[in-house]
């Protein structure tokens, strides 16, 4: 089972890619929009690239009335639908004699033990070797039963030393205490280094690239310290409205749903300090070192925001309000929006505000990091020449459009000295590959190897709940959200809340 | 949009590659590596349309160096640079330029090709077929980090492995190695899993296959153990079968597509083997430019050192070609040194 032994792999030999070893992989909540829309055609992506395993097995779980073929069908349309890579009839072939399906509740004593039966066939069948990860695309509420069935059916131990995994997804909790309770519930059942936390920011070229940028360069690293940084603007922003989540999202909310991990994922890669190796241990430690010296601002009431999506014309469409939306409480008081301030006590970064935004129905999807330089001190132009510059900024676009942009002042060409911002753009269409692979390829890939570095462990989500969690009580004590018109940039409390500050939001 | 100039140099071509991206309004330059296609008219097109589609991968300035020399005295005598520009859709992700080299000029290519290189960035050179005998000492193989050549497109494509042996240079490659990668890993996977040791193995493709005696050196490299190289009708390489104590590990592809892996004490599972097209190859090539180690061992194990047998009577239904490739690879001394082949190959690349 090891690749030591292999003589066919050698540690100069590149070209080979990583396979996972014989493996497959059960989907809770296989019909849900994620397994359709990343997962099935993550998974084709990966036989099609030539990454899964001979013998690879999917087996979906869900209330439905189907028959393996029916499943078939569904993964079928998924991947013509939205695979990356063109559809090939030799690797469906492949893939589709792999396919599995179970029906049943998650209460279904009867369907775990079909599940338990359809796992043995296919380790005879496939040679799938006993190793399984479960994927538990379910909303959380359902993780404790689950993972107590997998328990109950002797699903959780596989034979011999073969392996057994969790997924899970986040909403990993809605609080610390749910977290720690998660947190026990799913260690009851896997040891915490089998459970992966996915996190698909993390599996973005752009976000890995964050620590290439910042550790493999050295013109970055002097100036990325609290001398030269005047703040720094993480943003998340999404076009759409919640869809057809309504049942997820209220509730929950954005700042929860996306500040919480994502946002709070990338201000740690962008604040860190220098891992001693890439290790997985050496990364998540210093991780928790900038995420444990995260303060919260004292007045949360001036220093955070809240705010949901009202009904307006959106990008030549009229779109509801939220609190018109179907399934939600006209009275709730769930944030679409939210934007809060945050600092960090050390010696890189005191001073240096983070100001992290998300929110649904803003003017366009883009997620960024934009990482803004102080003025220039001492500027030896006339006045006026250089009333058109702005600050210097290196923005780090995470996606779409996945690069780099620096900003800075340059002479507009004439008779007369006059500076006013340019950029200068590095764009990953450009310079790599126009299709690099989705998140969900990588990450789905490293849970099959077994390789944990890209997924965040208990203890930073528990961290990020302790940020997090003072706001949110804030927030269920004071006022409620404030309202911005879907397709704008937020809310005019945002805006005033970073005016406060003598700063103001960029439009990504 | 495309630039015709007739008549021209390279500084005008340079100054008519700028010209030609400030038209269509992206005057910045991301592109990664300058590629160098070495060709004929006959060849420039369907190169050319393979690399501008790896340039989506790897967005790239390719040159391609068409070389005329021309037939009659009075053409040999004029020389004359005449270059086309493609930027913008026409070009793949990057720019393109046709270099026609008339006349004398056809001889000193490198002189043309120096200054359109991209700044401080990696230079490939490929020659589709009619590769030099030594790429590294080649003048426009000097320019560059990265040399590919073709063995499947040479004349005598067992013969074209050996000379790479011979020449061997940091930064070689063959496109008959990068068309086995997903065999290689395949095979690797396979490994992966508990299996008994291995005496012997058999790789199974059609005759002037070169990707087969590759294959089969690599295997032979690796496992330390003898490796026979069989004739089949194809398409491509067609098996490998590794034989241990337990039973044989096979990998058997008969239509070009959809493999079976069968294992011993495993149940017998397909897998997707595609043979892939040229842009595939070179998006793969131009991924790493550092040198290829692996290519370099089993390269250098020599061809003469696979074991070939004579046919047997399963396969005595092989077309005369398939014979003829028996000889050609003949058991002279298949024993014989690797070392001592490379030397000879060298020889015959000087």
């Amino acid at each position: 089972m090891t690749t030591s032994g292999n003589p066919l792999r050698d540690p100069q030999d590149r070209r080979l890619p990583r396979i996972a070893g014989p493996s497959g992989l059960v989907i809770f909540g296989v019909t849900g929009d994620l397994s359709r829309k990343k997962l099935m055609p993550a998974v084709y992506d990966l036989a099609n690239r030539g990454l899964l395993p001979p013998g690879f097995s999917l087996v979906g779980f869900a209330r439905r009335d189907w028959e393996d073929e029916d499943f078939a069908q569904v993964v079928h349309d998924a991947v013509k639908e939205h695979a990356r890579t063109p559809f090939r009839e030799e690797v469906w072939q492949q893939l589709a004699e792999g396919f599995r399906f179970v029906p049943g509740e998650f209460d279904d004593d009867d369907a775990f033990e079909t599940l338990r039966a359809t796992i043995d066939e296919l380790d005879k069948a496939r040679g799938t070797g006993g190793n399984f990860a479960f994927y538990l695309s379910v909303p959380p509420k359902f993780f404790p039963k689950v993972v107590q069935q997998l328990k109950k059916h002797g699903l959780s131990q596989g034979p011999g030393d073969s392996w057994r995994r969790a997924v899970i997804e986040k909403p990993f909790g809605h609080d610390l205490a749910s977290a720690q309770e998660l947190n026990r519930v799913v260690h009851e059942v896997f040891e915490p280094v089998d459970v992966f936390r996915i996190d698909h920011y993390l599996g973005k070229e752009t976000v890995q690239n964050i620590l290439a940028l910042r550790f493999a360069n050295t013109m970055f690293e002097p100036i990325w310290n609290r001398s030269y940084v005047d703040h720094v603007q993480i943003t998340m922003a999404e076009d759409i409205g919640i869809g057809g989540r309504a049942g997820y999202y209220d509730g929950i909310g954005a700042a929860r749903d996306v500040i919480q991990n994502h946002l709070l994922q990338l201000l740690a890669l962008t604040a860190m300090e220098e891992p001693g190796s890439f290790h997985p241990k050496a990364l998540v430690a210093e991780k928790l070192k900038v995420l444990s010296a995260v303060e919260l601002p004292e007045d949360l009431g001036k220093h955070t925001v809240r705010a949901q999506y009202a009904h307006a014309w959106q990008g030549g469409e009229e779109v509801l309000g939220y609190l018109e939306e179907e399934g939600i409480d006209p009275k709730s008081k769930t944030d679409t929006y939210a934007a809060i301030k945050l600092t960090i006590n050390n010696r890189r970064w005191a001073g240096v505000p983070f100001y992290l935004r998300t929110g649904k129905r803003l003017g366009r999807r883009v997620t960024e990091i934009a990482v803004v330089f102080k003025r220039a001190p001492f500027l030896p132009f006339e006045s006026g020449a250089t009333e058109e510059l702005g600050q210097n900024a290196l923005v780090i676009r995470v996606q779409p459009d996945e690069g780099v942009t620096v900003r800075f002042g340059s002479k507009v060409p004439g008779t007369s000295m006059e500076v006013r911002d340019v950029t200068m753009d590095f764009a990953y269409g450009e310079s790599f590959t126009e299709s690099s692979p989705e998140a969900y390829e990588r990450l789905l890939l490293d849970v099959l190897l077994g390789d944990a570095n890209l997924f965040p462990r208990h203890q930073e989500v528990e961290l990020s709940w302790n940020i997090l969690d003072p706001i949110e009580e804030y927030w269920d004590k004071h006022g409620k959200p404030a309202q911005y018109a879907a397709g704008t940039w937020g809310p005019a409390e945002a805006d005033e809340m970073l005016a406060r500050d003598g700063r103001s939001w960029r439009r990504p | 949009m495309k630039i015709d100039l007739t008549n021209t140099t390279s500084s005008k071509i340079n100054s008519g590659l700028i010209d030609a991206r400030r038209a269509i309004g992206t005057p910045a330059v991301g592109m990664v590596l300058t590629l160098v296609i070495v060709t004929d008219e006959g060849n420039a097109y369907d190169a050319l349309k393979a690399a501008g589609d790896a340039s989506h991968e790897h967005p790239s300035r390719i040159l391609a160096v068409i070389r005329r020399p021309g037939r009659s005295p009075r053409d040999r005598a004029k020389s004359r640079l005449d270059a086309e520009i493609r930027v913008g859709s026409d070009a793949g992700a990057g720019e393109t330029v046709l270099l026609r080299l008339h006349g004398e000029l056809a001889d000193h290519a490198e002189s043309v090709v120096l200054p359109l290189l991209l700044p401080d960035a990696p230079v490939v050179v490929w020659w589709p077929e009619d590769a030099p005998d030594n790429p590294a000492g080649d003048p426009l193989g000097k320019l560059a980090q990265r040399r590919i050549t073709d063995a499947a497109a040479a004349e005598d494509p067992v013969g074209a492995l050996r000379l790479r042996a011979g020449s061997y240079s940091p930064g070689d490659t063959d496109l008959a190695w990068t068309r086995i990668t997903p065999w290689r890993s395949m095979l690797a996977a396979a490994l992966d899993q508990k299996h008994s040791a291995i005496s012997a193995a058999v790789v199974e493709g059609e005759p002037y296959n070169p990707s087969t005696e590759l294959l089969g050196m690599w295997l032979a490299d690796r496992l330390q153990v003898p490796v026979e190289r069989r004739v089949s009708d194809g398409p491509g390489l067609t098996a490998v079968r590794m034989t241990t104590a337990d039973g044989t590990i096979c990998l058997d592809r008969a239509d070009g597509a959809l493999a079976e892996l069968a294992m011993p004490g495993q149940p017998d599972r397909r897998v997707a083997l595609k043979r892939r097209e040229t842009a595939e190859l070179i998006a793969e090539e131009l991924r790493r430019l550092d040198p290829d180690e692996s290519y370099r061992s089993a390269v250098r194990f020599g061809v003469d050192r696979l074991g070939a047998q004579p046919p047997q009577d399963g396969s005595a239904a092989q077309p005369p070609s398939g014979g003829a490739q028996k000889k050609a690879a003949p058991a002279k001394k298949a024993a014989e040194p690797a070392r001592q082949s490379a030397d000879s190959g060298a020889e015959k690349a000087k």
